[in-house]
């Protein structure tokens, strides 16, 4: 595996800019002034207890939510209130959180649908070859319903799924939530195999302490503000990770 | 004479069943994808029978060109119904959309009572079409047959369309998990569209059949299908288009099975007691035979 070297490159524009936004469900506003970047092959975490909103941020930034105010911008464009058909044309992929795996549609057909909106065949048949050597299981499973898959093989289907539309940002929403721990080690592993591969990613988990030890930059939520951003190892210091976990509310400050 | 019995049964109940099965997947494909139960969805009956009584009765196009047209006006008025009335108030609760199916059916039968006639019109179908032929040594009309033969075509054409192409594997994902789908780019507009145009579609087929049965076309023309529609749908199961299919055709069976045992005293009864053994899988299984898979939520 590639080492890691520091992401001291020259940081042109963003290929995210989230600008302050704020989003409600209904009346009740869940997020405050939100504001974050994630520049061409970072990959970013998002920590925060649950609750805070993590959820709702990678929503609105897909498209699925609208912020009622502040912008979103991605690579240049302007996505603020664009729907998530858009955005995933655009080039932004969500592996949703709970895997939404299409239950009773073959692994096949869940992995055309990734495809949809960017669908090219002869692209296709290449990338379907690299999701089988990344997930070899996929092949075993492929002429199967998504929903008599385990957990750990349906989360690499909600993975591949979103990866077949070559995302310029991969948005990932607790992909190691309720699996074996044998499990979550191939998940940290395979997120880390394709930031090596240079796909810009965006990570929210609740697995902090794993989020941010492969993470190139932190921000931490709470109760729907960023609390923090910055270095990963500069969060560990700053903010009692353990505190923030056990539910004490604003957490460690 | 048994042998007989059970011969005329059957055809009348596959070619009955074939017809009931195609208008309540009719209505499972659009339930499907927008989860509407659509009040609307007679009047692409009716639109369709009354092209065929206009084009039969005021022009002398050949027959098949009365069909085909006759079927593309059921797919016209559903692609109008999607995009002029639902899709405005898609965003809006559910029970606005259901208003507005049920606003829609009102309206147009308002416009056939006027503009057309309150009474029956004639709807001329080719001599052919009820000509009897003989199967298994059992008379029939050339209907029968004709409409197991179009309904075989079509189930497995829609088969191929929702395993095969794209198209239908994203209707069949969007049916599942809406928001996952237009999360991996496909879009709703279409989606929905092409459940409304395939919604048309065999309802257009089907009016050509029930017309050959009728022989007539009125106002409240589409308020039988979407009764025989409604009632399949209950017994095959809302979530599921082979589970309509199997509806459609457990339906007619029962039907066929009551006309037959029922003395003839009891025979005005069939439909109360149709409508009982719908009560009972209402009550014993809301979702019908086949289940389906589906996940509940709102489509935007
Ligand atoms: N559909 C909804 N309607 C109303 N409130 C909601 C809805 N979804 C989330 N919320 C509320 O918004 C807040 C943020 O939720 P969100 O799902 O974004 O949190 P999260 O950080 O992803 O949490 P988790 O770690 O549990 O996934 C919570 O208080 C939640 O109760
Ligand atoms: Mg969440």
């Amino acid at each position: 595996m590639v080492v890691n070297t520091t992401h001291d490159t020259i940081k042109t524009d963003p290929i995210l800019n989230v600008q302050s936004i704020d989003v409600a469900y209904g009346s009740v506003r869940v997020l405050h002034e939100v504001s974050l970047q994630v520049f061409a092959g970072e990959l970013v975490s998002i920590c925060g207890i649950n609750g805070a909103g993590k959820s709702t941020t990678l929503k609105t930034i897909a498209g699925v939510l609208k912020p009622q105010s502040g912008q979103i911008v991605f690579r240049g464009q302007d996505i603020t209130g664009k729907n998530a058909e858009k955005t995933h044309r655009l080039g932004i992929a969500l592996v949703p959180e709970g895997r939404e795996i299409f239950p009773s549609l073959t692994v096949a057909e869940n992995l055309r649908i990734g495809a949809f909106g960017r669908y090219d065949a002869k692209r296709y048949a290449q990338d379907l070859e690299d999701i089988f050597e990344l997930f070899p299981i996929l092949k075993e499973r492929y002429n199967q319903a998504g929903g008599l898959l385990s957990g750990g093989e349906q989360q690499m289907l909600a993975i591949a799924r979103a990866l077949v539309s070559r995302p310029d940002l991969l948005m990932m929403d607790e992909p190691s939530l309720g699996l074996a721990p044998a499990m979550v080690d191939l998940i940290f592993e395979l997120i880390e195999t394709l930031k090596n591969r240079g796909i810009t990613i965006l990570l929210v988990e609740q697995n902090a302490e794993r989020a941010l030890k492969i993470a190139d930059r932190a921000y931490l939520l709470s109760t729907g503000y960023i609390k923090f951003a910055g270095r990963p190892e500069d969060m560990s210091e700053t903010i009692d990770i353990t505190s923030v976990y056990l539910g004490d509310g604003e957490g460690g400050f | 004479m048994n042998l007989q019995i059970l011969t005329e049964f059957t055809i009348n109940t596959i070619s009955m069943g074939s017809l009931y099965a195609l208008i309540a997947l009719g209505l499972v494909f659009v339930f499907g994808i927008c989860q509407l139960v659509n009040f609307a969805y007679g009047e692409f009956f009716a639109v369709s029978a009354y092209t065929l009584y206009f084009l039969g009765t005021f022009t002398s196009l050949p027959w098949f060109m009365v069909f085909l047209l006759g079927i593309f006006a059921g797919v016209a008025i559903a692609f109008l119904c999607e995009v002029v009335a639902f899709r405005p108030f898609r965003d809006r609760s559910m029970d606005a959309l259901l208003v507005t199916s049920f606003a829609v059916s009102v309206i147009a039968q308002r416009v056939y009572q006027l503009s057309i006639s309150p009474r029956p019109k004639a709807v001329p179908i080719p001599d052919f079409m009820n000509r009897t032929v003989t199967i298994f040594g059992i008379g029939t009309p050339l209907r029968n047959p004709l409409i197991i033969a179009t309904t075989a075509v079509l189930l497995i054409a829609l088969t191929l369309l929702m395993k095969k192409t794209t198209l239908g594997i994203a209707m069949r994902g969007a049916s599942e998990n809406f928001t996952t789908a237009r999360l991996m780019g496909v879009p709703a507009n279409l989606v929905i569209l092409a459940a409304f145009i395939i919604s048309g579609l065999l309802a257009g087929v089907v009016a050509i059949f029930l017309s050959a049965r009728t022989g007539s076309v009125e106002p409240m023309a589409g308020a039988g299908p979407l009764l025989i529609g409604f009632i399949a749908v209950v017994i095959g199961g809302m979530h599921s288009l082979p589970g309509s299919v199997v509806g459609g055709f457990v339906y007619a069976g029962i039907s066929n099975v009551l006309s037959l045992t029922l003395p003839t005293t009891m025979l005005s009864f069939r439909d109360a007691i149709m409508f009982a053994i719908v009560i009972a899988f209402l009550v014993i299984k809301p979702e019908g035979m086949i289940r389906g898979n589906y996940h509940e939520e709102r489509v935007g």
